[in-house]
């Protein structure tokens, strides 16, 4: 047994948190702030090959196993949670999917553009009104003349205002008690395709989601991801390697929240000594620390399954829900060591507070992980 | 990264677990109503090499790795609590042996220990007045003529009846010359020697088929060869022993809160409330999702430390967050499971009401929670 990165992977890690260091971090108050799209740091994090980490070089990906694709969410994250999902979003809702179940056509066409970073990708599942439960969705698409017309609407779609290609799920089959999905590759600017502007939001500014119309948008044929009818195992199968990717992104969050508080509570006086000498604060950094090594660890062990090719959901649920909640913990105690001064926008640990709290909602909440955790024990 | 255990950690842990499902499981409630573990399930311990797993084989052990242990430990654990703490015991005492021993003592007290020859071996640290903090442990050792004297008394020693070789740390320079814990060294005292009593049973809440005692030492000569390794270094050898002891706790704590989980998911599966399984509830589901990520996010944390231990790196810090962790989600999931057996629960009739008894210590012994946390922020703000 071996809990280490090999050579390469820390080869990953290293240059990944060079990047963020010395690149992202300087920036992140003022992208926060500005809410701002970060394209210049976009634009560098492609020419890293981090656009489409694990997707074969052949379509323009970097080639890397799925434990160097955790390691470097975490490194971005833990410098900017907006980047962090821009980049989760890019490789894992729309690379893995197009890659795992696309034709030939696709992974040489939209899947080589996005994966290479020259173009975005989003992924359309959630609904005004259908989020965890896909089988009220209300989006249709109906069989035409050599292609599709779809109906409907997709909202929170992180990377919508900026993404050139939007994987759309929607209903084909409505025999019987159960609905039916198929999953469509859209290219933004399809006729019937609009978008509405940007969400605000509680946290990760930088990251824009939009809701996109679609009125009797037509797609071809050739548009449909994987078989007519499979699109629930095609939105399953992504989520699952999502989820690594989410919780990643929470694990750096609270990474950079803890070591804020560790720097805070070594300077910080109070009673003559630094307040990291009162044991009140000792066992808060205590906490926070073996938590985040063990959602790192939990990270790890759905990564390595995944790249080992096994099946991984209940292992990626449990990464997703431990880190997600480890993390909104952990800003929280970061926050209250820093005091009043935690609690303003002058010290880096607010964003993280706020950014911490949609790790637990979105790609799956903490009650749909708890959902699949259950069925998996129960089966 | 390999997070697969190797051929031979495999065999251990399939060694231990088929062990427990044959022979433990079924007498673990006789074991902690009686208060006694059969002697003839410690020989078949030693039997199988679990009471040496990391002993090498010339003096009898399985030659195996910290991982080994751990997998087994769970597995023990998963069946008798009492039994996992008798045999984490004396898998340290041998292991403690052996890295600090002289060849002598190796060739008389770990082949013993790893046989099954000794019953047990026993750690004698704690005083009523020290436990945490060794620094102020009032037993002495004086030297007089070519050996030395014990005396004073030790407290919540694990195995004290019945262990046939005991590791005593006593003070040997006065607190002006050595302050804190530098003037302690570490005697082998076997059980019998003059001077040196056993007190009666503790009556504890949990862990009932495990034996613990307290020792008074009243004159108590010991030759110059009892010394384990040097003079006034005691307390290196009591930290070697806790952090890899720390190891073996975390993974009892496991191995308990598994067997929890597994008569939760038994229980939540036929038990019917409402016209249904009560497996069915999101209520129950929640609780049951929540013990299995925190249970396996304490095993990862145990194997990592284990690895690391393994890998001779430093894993102080890291035996500590294993232990801290795997306890108290532990006593979490063993709570847990007794709530969802509802009044059954409560009752004996029920292993839930067992291991949440048998549990608890976990959050105690080889260092409280507290003293884990105290270890980890060191380490973090150092």
């Amino acid at each position: 047994m071996d809990f280490e990165l090999t050579e390469d992977q820390k080869l990953v890690r290293d240059t990944a948190r060079d990047f963020a260091q010395r690149e992202i971090a300087p920036k992140a108050a003022e992208i926060d702030k500005s809410s701002r799209w970060p394209a210049e740091i976009l634009a560098r994090m492609a020419e890293l090959g981090f656009m489409g980490i694990a997707i074969p070089t052949e379509y323009g990906g970097a080639g890397l196993d799925p434990i160097s694709y955790a390691v470097v969410m975490e490194e971005i994250s833990a410098a900017c949670a907006s980047c962090g999902v821009i980049m989760s979003v890019n490789n894992s809702l729309f690379c893995d999917p197009v890659y795992k179940f696309g034709t030939e056509a696709q992974k040489h066409g939209p899947l080589t553009e996005v994966a290479s970073g020259k173009k975005f990708g989003c992924f359309g599942l959630t609904e005004p009104m259908s989020g965890s439960d896909a089988q009220t969705m209300v989006t249709s698409a109906e069989k035409c003349e050599g292609g599709w017309r779809i109906n409907g609407a997709k909202n929170w779609i992180t990377n919508g205002p900026h993404a050139d290609y939007v994987i759309v799920f929607a209903v084909t089959e409505r025999s019987g008690g159960k609905v039916k999905h198929t999953a469509f590759l859209v290219e933004k600017g399809a006729p019937g395709y609009s978008q509405a502007p940007a969400d605000h939001k509680l946290g990760i500014h930088a990251a824009h989601s939009c809701t996109i119309h679609f009125e009797s948008c037509f797609v071809p044929d050739s548009a449909v991801i994987g078989k007519v009818g499979d699109g629930f195992k095609v939105a399953m199968a992504t989520l699952d390697g999502g989820r690594i990717g989410i919780a990643s992104q929470a694990l750096g969050i609270a990474r950079f929240a803890y070591e804020q508080a560790v720097s805070y509570a070594k300077e910080r006086k109070s009673f003559g000594v630094p307040i990291a000498q009162h044991q009140a604060i000792q066992f808060m950094i205590a906490d926070m620390a073996t938590q985040i090594d063990a959602a790192r660890l939990l990270i790890w062990k759905a990564a390595a399954m995944k790249g080992e090719g096994e099946r991984h959901s209940l292992e990626s649920a449990e990464a997703k829900l431990y880190a997600s909640e480890m993390a909104t913990r952990v800003a929280h105690k970061a926050l209250q060591i820093h005091g009043g001064y935690g609690y303003s926008t002058e010290f880096p640990v607010e964003r993280a507070y706020r950014d911490a709290r949609i790790t637990e909602i979105y790609e799956g909440t903490s009650e749909i992980q708890r959902i699949v955790i259950a069925a998996n024990m129960l089966k | 990264m390999n997070l697969h255990p190797n051929e031979v950690e495999a065999l251990v842990q399939k060694t231990a677990r088929d062990f427990t499902d044959r022979v433990l499981m079924p007498i673990a409630a006789q074991i902690d109503r009686e208060e006694a573990i059969p002697r003839s399930v410690l020989k078949q311990l030693a039997d199988l090499g679990l009471m040496a797993v990391r002993l090498p084989s010339e003096y009898g052990g399985a030659g195996a790795s910290t991982v080994a242990y751990a997998l087994a430990m769970q597995q023990i654990a998963r069946g008798c609590a009492s039994t996992a703490v008798t045999m984490a015991v004396n898998n340290m005492v041998g292991e403690v042996i052996a890295t600090f021993g002289r060849e002598e003592q190796k060739q008389k007290y770990c082949t013993r220990l790893a046989s099954g020859e000794y019953c047990a071996g026993a750690f004698a640290l704690s005083e009523p007045g020290a436990g945490s903090d060794p620094g102020g442990m009032r037993t002495t050792a004086t030297r007089e003529g070519d050996g030395w004297v014990i005396q004073g008394e030790k407290q919540w020693i694990t195995n004290g009846a019945f262990a046939g070789i005991f590791v005593v740390w006593a003070r040997t320079a006065g607190k002006e010359a050595l302050p804190g814990a530098k003037g302690i060294t570490c005697f082998l005292v076997e059980a019998g020697t003059p001077g040196f009593t056993v007190g009666r049973a503790e009556d504890k809440m949990g862990l009932r088929g495990s034996n613990t005692t307290s020792l008074q030492f009243d004159r108590c000569r010991v030759p110059n060869s009892a010394i384990l390794g040097e003079i006034n270094s005691g307390f290196k050898i009591a930290m070697m022993a806790l952090d890899g002891g720390r190891i073996g706790v975390s993974a009892q704590a496991i191995g308990i809160a598994r067997a929890s989980l597994e008569e939760s998911i038994r229980y939540a599966k036929d038990r019917q409330q409402f016209g249904s399984p009560i497996a069915t509830f999101q209520a129950i589901q929640w609780k049951l999702a929540d013990m299995r990520t925190e249970l396996d996010a304490a095993h990862l944390l145990c194997m990592r430390a284990a690895t690391l231990k393994d890998a001779r790196k430093p894993f102080s810090s890291e035996a500590s967050m294993s232990k801290v962790f795997s306890s108290e989600a532990a006593v979490r999931i063993c709570n847990e499971a007794v709530q969802i057996h509802g009044g059954y629960g409560y009752t004996r009739e029920f292993a839930a009401e067992r291991h949440l008894r048998d549990v608890r210590v976990t959050m105690i012994y080889e260092g409280t929670s507290e003293i884990q946390r105290m270890v980890i922020a060191r380490s973090m703000l150092a």
